[in-house]
């Protein structure tokens, strides 16, 4: 056996990514950041200690064994890294590509507290896309039941909850109210940071487990949830419509021509392609001087598309500091490297019209730091006096978004009092039958959360249908029979196939 | 779902045409004021069109459209029996709440007067007394007179030009209406903002609740991008998801207005770039024809 490593012993440095030039990037779509050639992947997987308590572990919302997968990537055995990485984990390639591995794994990993961190989003990257490449799928043999499941939305908890009943050998449809499928994969995050080629690779794994796709088909009003159930032949549903809804500033000049959500400005660049307008239909005018509010991943995005669709000048606009802007740390410095301006601690108050209906510029105000808040953030607070204008065309939000209405208008799901669906634990809603999971059950999240929140509802699906694992070992705690859990009221529904 | 074939064409005059589209799960769930979202090609743009029409017996739902822009008018000239859209997403919005308003007037105005039809009908079939409004430019571009005549009580054909009907715009329908009948419940008007403007000054000083449906530039039609957003009183609503009905006496007209010019130069762009290719393509096709002479 090698020798153990220590802190000392491994490569001190973490392994670089090659990334495009910001100067040639600022000007493409092709994917920024160019992943791990195999040697890199190699190195870098030597640089974990892999510790007996697992920090990294407990760090992943979906608890992926992270040195058990660094380990086969080490001894090259990559199809086995990627077999242990799909045991948890459904969508590697975009994980690793998008997690903020910097808050989860990589940020409690052991190496971090003297070195930098295991790139383990690299290596998972890395993975996953040597999968896509060699074509790996992990198909299991599965025995089909009869059970029929109608899965609403097509983004990362739809994909997993999916998967995870076809897998189960149930009937899956997955609804989706886009053209195409994905969710905000495919119409919020743009190619630069995760091309189509690595959704839609994913996509057609689930089509090999069985899965079936109906894009165009907005559930709620082509036909309800309660008619799923009852008259479509629906055993059970799990509802992933993400949360969407973009919030206004409510500041005036709010409705001038030239402000817009970032969901909008990404949604035609990304999902109908405007920056191939005239080739495709739809336009997307971008201003001279683009002012995005905001500092989330999604502001970042809305600035990076920004610069790539000609913008001269991108100012970001964000009323905290630096410190606690929420996007990931790679992409604020990715903004940076391709331009973008940072105003931090600065708020707009208004939105000043050119005269002719359209935006001519942004009055803002200088905030400063005062007393922490719930969030456990500095609030920040308006200096007197020191508001100046900004001369900027296109004003874009990304300041988050509210919870899509068009399921509570049209079902009898139990909302909570921000208009999000009401689950208990096991993501059980207030219909027999009904899971929830994602963005529109906790807000807006991450990838991994709202994946890792689909597999949880397929777990308790699986339980309210009675579906049990054979392989698994039959454990009786009590509150669970034949994996029928007993709380579960609705189990007399279970139905022999 | 669907595979979203063409099965019927009707062209009304060389400006407005209908199409019937197969779709039998749509036909089953709409219900009046309701719209879609359709998309003719895989580059093309999403745009949304009123359901004018469904019939469930046939699992059709039909359209009418006006060509005024590159996708309307490609439309137009691509849209023929057995072809077949790219994508129809929908039943959208929220039902028109068919009231139980006994006296109606339904307004309908250039690309208005199909979607004022299903409206019309759903007041007729609820008990209602209907009186139609429609408005055109003059006599040839009438169409659908028979249909409302079967649901209206009383029908009344408003022209630019006086060449059918009544001279004047649809305003002058509805204060003769008002005239005769002074209990009138309830106005719905459906067409261009600034003809839905004109009816809602109409109707305010004798308080008469006049309902409008709202045509703002729509992305996903889901409530996600907010393009469609429209000022109603003090509020901001999301035309897609919280409408597209809305109270015509609170409605800011004027911002509405001014949106929808936001892509005029690209639309003209799209339509130049478009008809530049029918062009080259017809030059190529008369090359191609040329030389099997
Ligand atoms: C621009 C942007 C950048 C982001 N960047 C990151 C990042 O870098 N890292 C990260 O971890 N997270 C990021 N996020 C957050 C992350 O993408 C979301 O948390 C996650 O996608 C939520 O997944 P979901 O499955 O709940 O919903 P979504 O991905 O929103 O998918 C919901 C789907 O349901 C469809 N739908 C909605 N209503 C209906 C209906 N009635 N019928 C049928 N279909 C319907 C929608 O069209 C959509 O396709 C970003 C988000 C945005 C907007
Ligand atoms: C809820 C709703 C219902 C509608 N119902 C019908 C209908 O039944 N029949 C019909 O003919 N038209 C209807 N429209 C309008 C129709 O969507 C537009 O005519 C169409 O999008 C124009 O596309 P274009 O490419 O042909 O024209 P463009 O070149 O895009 O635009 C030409 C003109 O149309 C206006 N316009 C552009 N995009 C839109 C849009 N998304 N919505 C509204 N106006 C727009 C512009 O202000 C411009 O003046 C409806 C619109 C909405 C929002
Ligand atoms: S899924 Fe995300 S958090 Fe979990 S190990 Fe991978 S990169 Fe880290
Ligand atoms: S904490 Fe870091 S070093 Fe330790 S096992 Fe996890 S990845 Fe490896
Ligand atoms: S069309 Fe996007 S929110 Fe209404």
């Amino acid at each position: 056996m090698a020798k153990k490593k220590t802190i000392r012993t491994i490569p001190q440095e973490r392994t670089p990514m090659r990334e495009q030039d910001p100067a040639v990037r600022s000007k493409n779509f092709e994917e920024v950041a160019c992943g791990y050639h195999p040697d890199d992947a190699l190195r870098e997987s030597d640089r974990c200690l892999m510790c007996p308590d697992q920090p990294c572990v407990s760090g992943c919302p979906v608890g992926i064994n992270i040195p058990g997968f660094i380990k086969k990537i080490g001894e090259k055995d990559l199809r086995g890294a990627y077999d242990i990485l799909t045991a948890t984990s459904l969508l590697p390639a975009i994980c690793g590509r998008v997690c903020p591995q910097e808050n989860q794994c990589e940020g409690v990993c052991t190496v971090g507290e003297s070195l930098e961190a295991v790139a383990i989003g690299r290596l998972e990257r890395f993975v996953g896309d040597t999968a896509i490449r060699e074509g790996w799928v992990n198909i299991p043999y599965i025995e089909t039941n009869n059970y029929k499941v109608g899965i609403i939305g097509s983004g990362p908890a739809g994909m997993a909850c999916a998967a995870d009943m076809a897998k189960a050998g149930c009937d899956v449809t997955v609804f989706e109210a886009f053209h195409q499928p994905g969710g905000v994969l495919k119409y919020g995050i743009p190619d630069f940071r995760l091309p189509n080629s690595v959704i839609d690779a994913e996509i057609g794994n689930l089509r090999k487990l069985g899965v079936k796709f109906e894009c165009n088909t907005l559930v709620g009003r082509l036909f309800t949830i309660e008619q799923m159930i009852t008259e479509m032949g629906y055993d059970s549903v799990f509802v992933g419509v993400g949360a969407g809804y973009p919030t206004m500033l409510g500041i005036p000049g709010d409705s001038l021509n030239g402000v817009l959500s970032a969901n909008e400005l990404l949604t035609r660049c990304n999902l109908m392609r405007a920056k191939e307008f005239p080739n495709f239909d739809t336009p997307q005018p971008i201003g001279k001087r683009v002012a995005v509010v905001g500092a989330g991943n999604t502001a970042m995005d809305a600035m990076r598309v920004s610069v790539r669709l000609g913008a001269e000048k991108v100012y970001c606009i964000y009323r905290r500091s630096r410190k606690e802007a929420p996007a990931r740390v790679e992409e604020v410095h990715h903004a940076e490297q391709e331009g973008v301006e940072f105003n931090w601690l600065t708020n707009p108050v208004a939105v000043l019209d050119d005269g002719k209906g359209s935006v001519r510029g942004l009055r803002c105000v200088r905030m400063e730091l005062g007393e922490p808040d719930e969030s456990g953030r500095r609030r920040p607070v308006p200096v007197v006096g020191s508001e100046f204008d900004f001369e900027c065309d296109l004003i874009v939000y990304a300041i988050g978004t509210n919870a899509n209405p068009i399921m509570g208008q049209t079902s009898k799901l139990r909302l909570n009092k921000w208009g999000y669906i009401d689950t208990d634990l096991s993501l059980a809603t207030s219909l027999a039958g009904v899971f929830a999971g994602g963005d529109i059950v906790t807000g807006a999240a991450t990838v991994i959360e709202a994946m890792g929140a689909g597999r949880k509802a397929a777990a308790s699906m699986k339980a309210y249908l009675g579906i049990r694992d054979s392989t698994l070992p039959y454990a009786n705690d009590g509150e669970k029979l034949f994996g029928i859990d007993l709380r579960e009221r609705n189990f007399t529904r279970v139905r022999v196939a | 779902m669907s595979n979203f074939e063409i099965i019927t064409r009707e062209d009304f005059s060389d400006l407005t045409y209908l199409l019937e589209v197969r779709h039998p799960l749509m036909a089953k769930a709409a219900k009046p004021g309701q719209f879609v979202i359709v998309m003719l090609g895989e580059h093309g743009e999403r745009i949304p069109l009123t359901i004018a029409d469904f019939d469930r017996e046939k699992g059709t739902i039909t359209l009418v459209i006006q060509a005024i822009g590159k996708t309307t008018r490609q439309m137009q000239q691509e849209c023929q029996v057995g072809t077949s859209l790219y994508a129809m997403v929908g039943p959208m919005g929220i039902p028109s709440p068919i009231s139980h308003a006994k006296k109606v007037v339904c307004v309908g105005g250039g690309l208005g007067v199909a979607p004022i039809y299903p409206q019309a009908r759903g007041f007729k079939e609820s008990g209602a007394y209907v009186i139609g409004i429609v408005g055109f430019r003059n006599k040839d571009l009438v169409f659908w007179e028979k249909k409302f005549r079967a649901c209206c009580d009383e029908f009344i054909i408003c022209t630019d030009d006086g060449s059918a009907g009544i001279k004047g715009m649809v305003t002058a329908g509805i204060l003769q209406a008002i005239e005769k009948h002074p209990d009138i419940d309830e106005v719905i008007a459906i067409g261009p903002p600034i003809m839905m403007k004109g009816c809602a000054d109409t109707t305010r000083p004798y308080k008469i609740k006049t309902m409008v449906s709202l045509n703002p530039v729509m992305v996903d039609g889901t409530g996600m991008c907010g393009g469609c957003r429209v000022k109603i009183g003090d509020q901001v609503k999301f035309a897609c998801v919280d409408g597209p009905d809305f109270d015509g006496h609170l409605v800011d007209f004027d911002d509405l207005m001014t949106r929808l010019k936001r892509y005029t130069k690209e639309e003209r762009m799209a339509l130049d770039h478009w008809e530049k290719d029918k062009e080259k393509g017809c030059r190529l096709q008369k090359a191609v024809d040329s030389t099997i002479d």
